[in-house]
């Protein structure tokens, strides 16, 4: 960063519950600036667009991509990424175990940013159906599960059921879903 | 040619649970180790400049901006490269020896949109993107040729010189007697053409490399996401002229791969020259639009002139026909698809009559790489086709026509015409289940019900084939001079110190669950919990156990991989029986492992912990008899070779692949008359890959291939314009499948073992493209008979709209019939 050309900005803001106090290139991307000034491995890249989703963080309560955010744009924010997710003990919390579970991830590289949106998601809406799930994490890519996986997880975690049961219910609902 | 067998033994307990993955906690929490999570002391960052043009000589390049920006370190260009370097290892040479000449940056000539022509290295990634805006490139532009049929023409304009033409690689193929067969059949179906289209599985990680070449010991740390190290070395080696033991390739977790990071050991060679020129590590992390311009992409394949001879009774007897393939504009593991397709000449079925005309080409295109399904999805796709057209022009039923020339349960181990063997399989048997999973009578009723509303349904079956450990002497048929045959994998497992039992793998895996299916057999045969054996994550050519093939690829973890921890740990089962019979005092068959201990059979009170076990041969030597103390090591390293032989290069026969998992899918579309919008009411899979070590990991790959294969069908392409410029270089416009554009998956199994892998597994990991299959024979349905064909394995809404309005002549709708009785 302090060797990178044109003009900086000093920014305070709020991580993961800690302040942050630093300076920063005017033209650095706060996933960039997350990554490499802060040493975050949350926040992924996995795109140039804002598509992938890999960099999902919460930003004032709501999720935002930080690959389409300049870091001095953190200046008095509060910015939560996935590392808030797991407990002091380090423990996995409902969502990391119902992804656990039900075999949510493969490679694990759009994980972060998919936690991030089911984590908004499930905050605004504790019930959510297949749908809603579906359209809840549809600002994330994810190449290796086809989203099944992630779908069941998220509905478990809402729900509390598991097995077949969980599976049966959810192929209940797409079908309701398309009419068949 | 004889079945092969095993004397690997199966195991029980662990293996066939769906365990939860070792891997998760770590890439829950964000603490995985991706290649730009790591870091090296004093590194640099490295930018590629790359070609605009689809095509350009390379006039000038002028580095003296850049390399005046401050905090520029240093700057390589292709003529550099071209000075210290030879030109990369090509697997075909022409007969009279022409071959491309490929560097490791595009020297003279750029061929492709994307082509890297040099490298600049600087302290940040963005003043090395400000420097590679400075590097001034003079290109002169040359003709472009993005049709890879037009290619072979000879007066198409050639991209290398030194080749004379733009064919990489041609032959027949030619089995049974097709000549008879179209003589005495009944109807000969033919298709003018059929057109597999360009995609990518693009992970979400893009290639990314961090490289030192130590100026100190000359050794070359690669910290990458390459899927397939070794065969990377191989090549790049020999052209910068240092030995594979200069390198040491390292990754840990790979944020998907799909076959696509194959690709990534040219930028590798490039990037490691970049480090030894600047005395530094370097890191490079490629973007979205350099992925999809330059990462790599499937393959391409153009099927001509069909001919299918078909009997009355709808037995089908083979094909012939011409395929192009499209390698883009140099051969980056090519030309090996240009082979690896006939692991599954008729399919699924039992068609004895095979003639392919083969023809693989250079455009000036993004190179072609594996991609999930390499090679032998393009073919099946064609096959099912093929069926489907056959069944729709003969007024047969798709269903029956497949059962019927289905390769049937009592079949197996099946002889295919070019001396594959199929292993095992009840193609009938998941047919049935996946209609009854679709309700298929019911959606048959739907379909008429909706007939008329605007709202067609439509229903698609794809049959498919996954075949998985491959034997690489079908590399011979490409050149018989090639020094590759038969296939294999790696792995040690270890007793440390105190007695904590380790493997290391030789695999490279980006998501497939490896730690934790390879800790399952283990379990088994140490009689301990997975949880308490742990399995290097990730791979380190400088401890791992590996051989030339080592990776993750193709395939075939469930076979290679598996075995070679089975073979490792029972070597180390031995080896601590063997030690606490000594100190036991008793004959070996007297010890049996369980709970982490050697105990005497039938007196559990004599235990000896695995501690004890290490403490007596690692720490406390003196104790044993000096022999058994030098020869036991409790470090056991095993190689897995599955039984191949070399093919028969001259009629391109023999075993080519040793497990054939099956897919077979079926779904039902709704089409949008009015916008040609397909919507997927429901679809089913019913997955057969033998004996499944953890059903969940077996499960989550069924679930990643079928939607890569859905938005394949429906979604994703690379497009090019007739100047060679990519039109979908990033996921604005290259559509990704999001989580609401595609649907639920419903899945089911059958297992039919494999009699030839000890375990019963066969490797399933690519899934063998089934949706695009299925999707085309659903558009196909919906559309109906004697209307528009589907002829292309892409089918967005403006396609299936034009297809569904389509109102030509009868001879122009691309397939024919010719009848015995006179009809046609």
């Amino acid at each position: 960063m302090a060797n990178t050309p044109g003009p900086v900005q000093d920014i305070e803001f709020t991580l993961n519950g800690d302040p942050i106090s630093r300076t920063t290139s005017s033209r650095q991307l706060l996933v960039h600036f997350l990554r490499d000034d802060l040493g975050l491995r949350g926040p992924k890249i996995g795109c140039d667009t804002g598509h992938c989703g890999a960099c999902t963080v919460n930003y004032n309560g709501k999720v935002i991509k930080s690959c389409m955010t300049l870091a001095v744009q953190a200046d008095g924010a509060e910015i939560d990424t996935v590392e808030s997710l797991a407990g002091e003990s380090g423990d996995l919390d409902d969502l990391q175990e119902s992804f656990r579970e039900n075999h949510a991830l493969q490679c694990g590289y759009c994980t972060s940013g998919v936690l991030m949106s089911s984590k908004f998601l499930l905050e605004r809406n504790p019930n959510p159906t297949a749908a809603e799930i579906r359209e809840g994490i549809h600002g994330n890519l994810c190449r290796c599960t086809g989203y099944v996986n992630i779908v069941k997880a998220i509905s478990a975690a809402a729900h509390g059921d598991k097995g077949l049961a969980l599976i049966e219910r959810l192929n209940r609902e797409h079908a309701e879903e398309a009419g068949i | 040619m004889t079945a092969p067998t095993t004397d690997t033994v199966a195991t029980t307990t662990w293996t066939g649970q769906s365990l939860p993955r070792k891997e998760d906690e770590r890439l829950l929490k964000a603490q995985g180790s991706f290649v730009d999570d790591e870091g090296m002391h004093r590194q640099g960052y490295a930018q590629f400049v790359r070609s605009p043009y689809a095509h350009a000589r390379i006039v000038s390049i002028d580095v003296s901006k850049a390399e005046a920006l401050p905090g520029v370190i240093t700057t390589l260009t292709g003529d550099e490269v071209k000075a210290m370097t030879e030109p990369l290892f090509q697997f075909a040479p022409k007969e009279d020896g022409a071959q491309m000449n490929e560097y490791l940056l595009a020297v003279d000539v750029a061929r492709f949109q994307g082509d890297a022509v040099a490298l600049v290295m600087a302290e940040t990634r963005e003043i090395a993107r400000d420097a590679a805006d400075l590097i001034e490139v003079d290109y002169d532009p040359l003709p472009v040729n993005t049709d890879g049929v037009k290619a072979a023409d000879p007066d198409s304009y050639v991209l290398h010189d030194s080749l004379g033409d733009n064919i990489a690689w041609k032959g027949i193929f030619d089995w049974g007697d097709i000549d008879w067969a179209l003589e005495n059949a009944d109807h000969v179906v033919k298709i003018d053409k059929l057109h597999f289209h360009r995609y990518s599985s693009t992970p979400i990680e893009c290639n990314a490399v961090l490289v030192n070449w130590d100026p100190g010991t000359d050794m070359i740390r690669v910290v990458s996401n390459n899927q397939f190290p070794m065969f990377g070395a191989l090549v790049i080696g020999p052209s910068m002229g240092v030995g594979i033991d200069q390198f040491d390739f390292v990754s840990q977790d790979i944020g998907g791969g799909f076959g696509i990071k194959i690709n990534s050991y040219i930028a590798i060679g490039a990037l490691a020259l970049l480090s030894r020129k600047a005395g530094r590590p370097v890191k490079w992390t490629e973007t979205r639009t350099e992925h999809h311009q330059a990462g790599g992409h499937g393959n391409e394949r153009t099927f001509l002139d069909i001919e299918v001879p078909v009997m009355a009774d709808g037995t089908m007897l083979g094909f012939k026909m011409r395929a192009f393939d499209d390698a883009g504009a140099y051969l980056h593991y090519e030309p090996l698809g240009a082979v690896i397709w006939s692991q599954v000449v008729p399919g699924p079925y039992k068609f004895k009559h095979v003639h392919v005309d083969y023809t693989e080409t250079l455009t000036n295109k993004c190179p072609a790489v594996p991609n999930r399904g390499y090679s032998r999805m393009q073919h099946i796709w064609f096959v099912e086709r093929v069926v489907d057209l056959v069944a729709q022009e003969l007024g047969l039923d798709p269903v029956e026509v497949r059962r019927m020339n289905y390769v049937q349960p009592e079949d197996y181990p099946y002889t295919t015409p070019n001396g594959c063997v199929y292993d095992s399989g009840n193609l009938p048997g998941a047919l049935d289940r996946v209609l009854e999973m679709i309700d298929y009578d019911a959606v048959k009723k739907l379909k008429e019900e909706r007939a008329g509303s605007g709202k067609r349904i439509g229903i698609g079956i794809g049959t498919t084939l996954d075949s998985g450990t491959n034997n690489f002497g079908q590399s011979r048929i490409l050149n018989p001079e090639l020094p590759f045959s038969g296939n294999g994998e790696a792995c040690t497992a270890l007793l440390d110190l105190y007695g904590e039992v380790m493997l290391k793998l030789g695999t490279s895996p980006q998501g497939q669950g490896h730690e934790t299916t390879a800790s399952q057999v283990a379990a088994d045969i140490l009689g301990m919990s997975p949880e308490n054996i742990r399995v290097w994550a990730g791979f380190d050519k400088s401890h791992s156990a590996y051989i030339g093939f080592s990776g993750t690829y193709a395939s075939q973890f469930a076979v290679t991989g598996i075995n070679a921890v089975i073979g490792a740990v029972n070597k180390l089962k031995a080896e601590i029986i063997e030690v606490a019979a000594h100190a036991f005092g008793v004959e070996q068959d007297q010890v049996e492992l369980a709970n982490g201990e050697a105990r005497i059979i039938g007196n559990p009170e004599a235990a000896i912990p695995f501690i004890g076990i290490a403490n007596m041969v690692l720490a406390n030597n003196a104790t044993l008899p000096h022999e058994m103390a030098e020869r036991i090591s409790l470090v056991c390293r095993h190689v897995y070779v599955p039984p191949f032989e070399v093919p028969d290069t001259e009629k391109k026969y023999g075993n080519l692949t040793l497990t054939y998992s099956t897919q077979t899918h079926a779904a039902v579309i709704e089409v949008d008359e009015e916008t040609g919008k397909i919507e997927i009411l429901d679809y089913a899979v019913v997955d057969d890959c033998g004996t499944r070590i953890n059903p969940m990991v077996v499960e989550g790959q069924v679930h990643g291939a079928t939607i890569h294969g859905i938005g394949a069908a429906l979604r994703e392409s690379f497009d090019y314009d007739e100047d060679g410029q990519l039109l979908t270089s990033n996921f604005l416009f290259y559509h990704a499948a999001s989580a609401t554009d595609v649907p639920n998956i419903k899945t089911d199994h059958i297992e039919s073992p494999s009699p030839f892998t000890g375990t019963g597994a066969k490797g399933m990991g690519e899934g063998g493209g089934a949706p695009v299959h299925t999707l085309s024979s659903a558009i196909q349905d919906a559309i109906g008979p004697g209307r528009a064909i589907v002829d292309d394995s892409y089918n967005p809404p403006e396609r299936v709209w034009r297809m569904l309005n389509w109102d030509g002549p009868a001879e122009e709708r691309g397939v024919s019939v010719v009848s015995k009785n006179g009809g046609s």
